[in-house]
C-alpha cells in the first residue's frame, strides 16, 4: 500500500515540476499544487500506516492511526491554498497589465547582455532592446514593448510620483 | 529556565497588525500602533538577551505541554542576538518608510502586513519545533509577497512572481524534509529530533544534512540557489528592499546554523559542503556585483556575497567559526540595511539609481555620502568599522582551522568587494554635480528628515557596534559555545519540566 502512495507522490513531483519549468503562471500554479498534494501524501506515509480514528477512549490506542502529520497536512494544506489564491491574483493582475500571463525575463540581464559588445557605458534606451531579445515566447513580442518601457521606468516612476508628493507637501507648508 | 517573556516578540506585532486593521483609515494611527509594537519588541528582545545570557537558555512550552509533545519557544544567545538586531531593523526601516510618503504612507495593507513580517521573523528566531519553523517561514513569506507586490506595477508583479514561485518550491521542499525527518525519527522537536539523529544510520543522517542545508540554503541565497535573488529585491518600494536585504536571508542562514550545530552530531555536519558552497557563493555574489549598474541590483548581489561569509565561517565547525558567523551576521544586518536605505536616498534625491546617470552626490547631499562611506567600509573590510572586525574573525577562525584554500578566496573577494565599493563611490559620489540631473539644486539636506533620521540610526548603530566590540565578542563567543555543544539547548528544553 505505502508503495503506490509512494509512487503517487513520485508521480505528482514529477508532473509538477515539469509544469513548474513551463513559461505560463497558470500553469505553473497547476504544477505547483501538484507538487503540494505529493508533498502532503508524503506527510500522510510518514505517519505509518492507517489505522483507528485517534480519539482517545474508544479503542485499543497501539491501534490508533498517527494523529499528527495529520495536523501537519492541514496545516500545509491551508498555507498552500492561501499563496496559490495569491499567486493566481498575480496572474490576473498580468493579464489586466499585458493581456498575458507569462513569466517574463529580466531587463537588467539584457542590459547586461547588450552592454558586453560596448567599450564604455553609456545610457541605453530600453526599446533599442526590443529587437535584440531573442530569448522570449514567440507571442511575447508585443507585450515586450510594455514590459521593456514599464520596467526602466518603474523604480523612476515611484520616484518622481514620490517627489511629487513631497513637493505638494512643501508647497502645503509654504 | 522559563520565561514569560519569550513569545512576546511574536504576540505583540500580531496584535498590533490586528489593532491597525481595525483602525485602517488613520494612517496617523496606524503609525503609531505601529511604532509603539515595534518599539516594545524592541525592549523585549533586549530583555530576551540579557536573560539568556544570565541562565543560558529560556524557553516557554506552549499552553503548558512539555516538550517534546508540546510545541516550545526557545530564546538561548544566538536567538537573542537576531532578536535585537532584527527588531531594531524593523523598527528604523518602519520610520524610514513613514518619512518616505510613498506606498507605505498610502496604502492601508503596509502597516498590518509590515507587522505580519516582523511577527514571522521574531517566530522563526524563537521556535524549537520544526514544524513551527515552517509555518514562522510561511508568515514571513507570505508578508513579503504582499510586501513586495504592494503597488501592482508591471515590473513587481514580474519580479512577484518569480520569488512567490520560488518561495513556494522552498515551502515544498521543507514539507518534504518534513516528513522524511519525522519518518525517520518520529518528532518534529528541535531538541528531541537532537537526541534521535544518533539512532540513524550514517547515511540517513548525511542525507539529512544535505537535505536540510538545499532547502534552507534556497532562502538564505546559497550558490547555486540564488538567482532569484537580485532578480526579485530591486523592483520592491525602497524600504521593503532594506528590510528584505537585511532580514530575510539571514533568516535562512540562522536556521542552516541552528539544524547543522543542534540536529546532527559531528560527523554529519557538512563542513567541506559547506566551505566549498560558501566559496563558491562569495566568488559568484562579487563577480555578479562587479557587472552591475544600478546600484540596488549591486547591493542584492553584495548580500549574496556576505552570505558566503558566513556559511565558509559555519563550515569550518570550530568554536572560533562559529563565533566569528554570529559575530559577522549580526553586523551584517545593520549595514545591509544602512546600504540599502542610502540606495533609497540616493534614488530620491538624483531621481536614478544607476551609478552612471548618477554623479557628484558628494558636493551635491554630502550627509548621503557619509552615510554611504560608513557602511561601504563595513562591506569592504576596511578597519575600523565592524566589517573588519567581522572578516579578521573569520579569517583567523579559519587560519586556526588550517582552511587555507577557503581563506585566500575570503581575501580575494574581500579585494573584490573593495573594488566594486569604490567604483560605486567613484561613479555616484565623486564627480561633478553638474552631470547628474540634480532635480533640487541647493538642496543638501539629502531627503526627508524621517529618512536621514532612520538611516543615521543604522549608521549610528555600525559606529556603536565597533565601540563595543568587545563585549559584544564576548557575548558571541558565550553564544558559539554553546552552539557547538548542543546538550546545553537539549537539557534546558527536555530536561526540567518546571525549573
Amino acid at each position: 500500500m505505502s508503495v503506490l502512495l509512494a509512487l503517487t507522490a513520485a508521480v505528482l513531483f514529477g508532473l509538477g515540476t515539469w509544469l513548474l519549468l513551463q513559461r505560463r503562471l497558470t500553469r505553473i500554479v497547476v504544477g505547483l499544487g501538484l507538487i503540494g498534494h505529493g508533498t502532503n501524501i508524503l506527510l500522510l506515509t510518514s505517519g505509518g500506516g492507517g489505522g483507528l480514528p485517534p480519539v482517545i477512549g474508544t479503542g485499543d490506542e497501539q491501534a490508533f492511526a498517527d494523529p499528527l502529520p495529520q495536523a501537519l497536512a492541514l496545516t500545509a494544506i491551508v498555507i498552500t491554498f492561501g499563496v496559490t489564491a495569491f499567486l493566481l491574483a498575480m496572474a490576473y493582475r498580468s493579464w489586466q497589465l499585458t493581456h498575458d500571463d507569462v513569466v517574463a525575463d529580466d531587463l537588467e540581464d539584457r542590459l547586461i547582455e547588450r552592454r558586453r559588445g560596448q567599450d564604455d557605458v553609456d545610457d541605453i534606451e530600453a526599446s533599442d532592446l526590443e529587437a535584440a531579445s531573442d530569448s522570449s515566447d514567440d507571442d511575447e513580442d508585443e507585450h515586450d514593448d510594455g514590459d521593456d518601457e514599464h520596467d526602466d521606468d518603474g523604480g523612476e516612476l515611484e520616484a518622481n510620483r514620490d517627489r511629487e508628493t513631497a513637493g505638494e507637501q512643501e508647497g502645503e507648508r509654504s | 529556565m522559563n520565561s514569560a517573556l519569550v513569545p512576546l516578540p511574536i504576540v505583540i506585532p500580531l496584535f498590533a497588525a490586528a489593532l491597525t486593521v481595525m483602525f485602517g483609515r488613520f494612517r496617523r494611527v496606524q503609525q503609531v500602533i505601529s511604532i509603539a509594537a515595534l518599539l516594545s519588541v524592541v525592549a523585549v528582545s533586549v530583555a530576551l538577551l540579557f536573560e539568556a545570557d544570565e541562565h543560558a537558555v529560556v524557553k516557554m512550552d506552549a499552553g503548558g505541554w512539555a516538550a517534546p509533545l508540546g510545541i516550545t519557544y526557545v530564546v538561548d544567545r544566538l536567538a537573542g542576538i537576531m532578536l535585537v538586531t532584527s527588531s531594531l531593523m524593523l523598527l528604523v526601516v518602519k520610520i524610514y518608510a513613514i518619512g518616505q510618503k510613498g506606498v507605505a504612507d498610502r496604502h492601508v495593507g503596509f502597516a498590518p502586513i509590515y507587522l505580519v513580517l516582523a511577527a514571522g521573523v521574531s517566530a522563526s528566531f524563537i521556535t524549537g519545533d520544526m514544524f513551527n519553523l515552517f509555518v514562522s517561514f510561511e508568515m514571513m513569506l507570505a508578508a513579503s509577497y504582499v510586501l513586495l507586490t504592494l503597488g501592482g506595477r508591471q515590473d513587481q508583479v514580474r519580479a512577484g512572481m518569480t520569488y512567490v514561485v520560488i518561495s513556494l518550491v522552498f515551502s515544498a521542499m521543507f514539507i518534504t524534509a518534513l516528513a522524511l525527518l519525522y519518518a525517520a525519527t518520529g518528532t518534529i522537536n528541535m531538541a528531541d529530533l537532537a537526541e534521535r539523529m544518533p539512532e540513524l544510520s550514517g547515511g540517513v543522517r548525511s542525507g539529512f544534512s544535505l537535505l536540510l542545508i538545499l532547502v534552507f540554503g534556497i532562502k538564505a541565497g546559497l550558490f547555486p540557489l540564488f538567482f532569484w535573488l537580485p532578480d526579485s529585491y530591486p523592483t520592491a518600494p525602497g524600504p521593503v528592499t532594506a528590510i528584505f536585504a537585511g532580514l530575510l536571508t539571514k533568516v535562512g542562514v540562522y536556521a542552516i546554523i541552528r539544524t547543522q550545530t543542534l540536529l546532527f552530531p559531528p560527523e554529519s555536519q557538512q563542513g567541506t559542503a559547506l566551505l566549498i558552497i560558501g566559496g563558491l557563493t562569495m566568488v559568484f555574489g562579487v563577480l555578479g556585483a562587479l557587472a552591475q549598474d544600478d546600484l540596488k541590483r549591486l547591493l542584492s548581489f553584495h548580500i549574496i556575497g556576505q552570505i558566503g561569509y558566513m556559511i565558509f565561517g559555519l563550515g569550518l565547525f570550530t568554536v572560533a567559526g562559529i563565533t566569528a558567523v554570529v559575530f559577522y551576521i549580526s553586523q551584517t544586518i545593520i549595514v545591509k540595511t544602512n546600504l540599502f536605505l542610502v540606495a533609497g536616498l540616493v534614488d530620491r534625491h538624483a531621481g536614478s539609481s544607476r551609478i552612471s546617470r548618477v554623479g557628484g552626490l558628494v558636493r551635491s547631499a554630502p550627509i548621503i555620502a557619509v552615510f554611504f562611506a560608513v557602511p561601504a567600509l563595513s562591506l569592504a573590510g576596511l578597519p575600523p568599522s565592524p566589517g573588519f572586525a567581522g572578516k579578521f574573525s573569520l579569517i583567523d577562525a579559519g587560519v586556526s582551522a588550517e582552511q587555507w584554500l577557503i581563506v585566500a578566496v575570503a581575501l580575494v573577494v574581500s579585494l573584490l568587494t573593495l573594488f566594486s565599493v569604490t567604483k560605486v563611490w567613484s561613479g555616484a559620489f565623486w564627480g561633478d554635480p553638474e552631470s547628474a540631473p540634480a532635480l533640487d539644486e541647493g538642496r543638501t539636506h539629502g531627503g526627508p528628515p524621517l529618512m536621514v533620521f532612520a538611516t543615521s540610526i543604522t549608521v549610528g548603530l555600525s559606529i556603536a557596534y565597533v565601540v563595543f566590540a568587545g563585549p559584544i565578542f564576548e557575548l558571541a563567543e558565550r553564544a558559539g559555545s554553546d552552539l557547538m555543544d548542543p546538550s546545553v539547548y537539549v537539557d534546558a528544553v527536555l530536561g526540567g519540566g518546571g525549573q
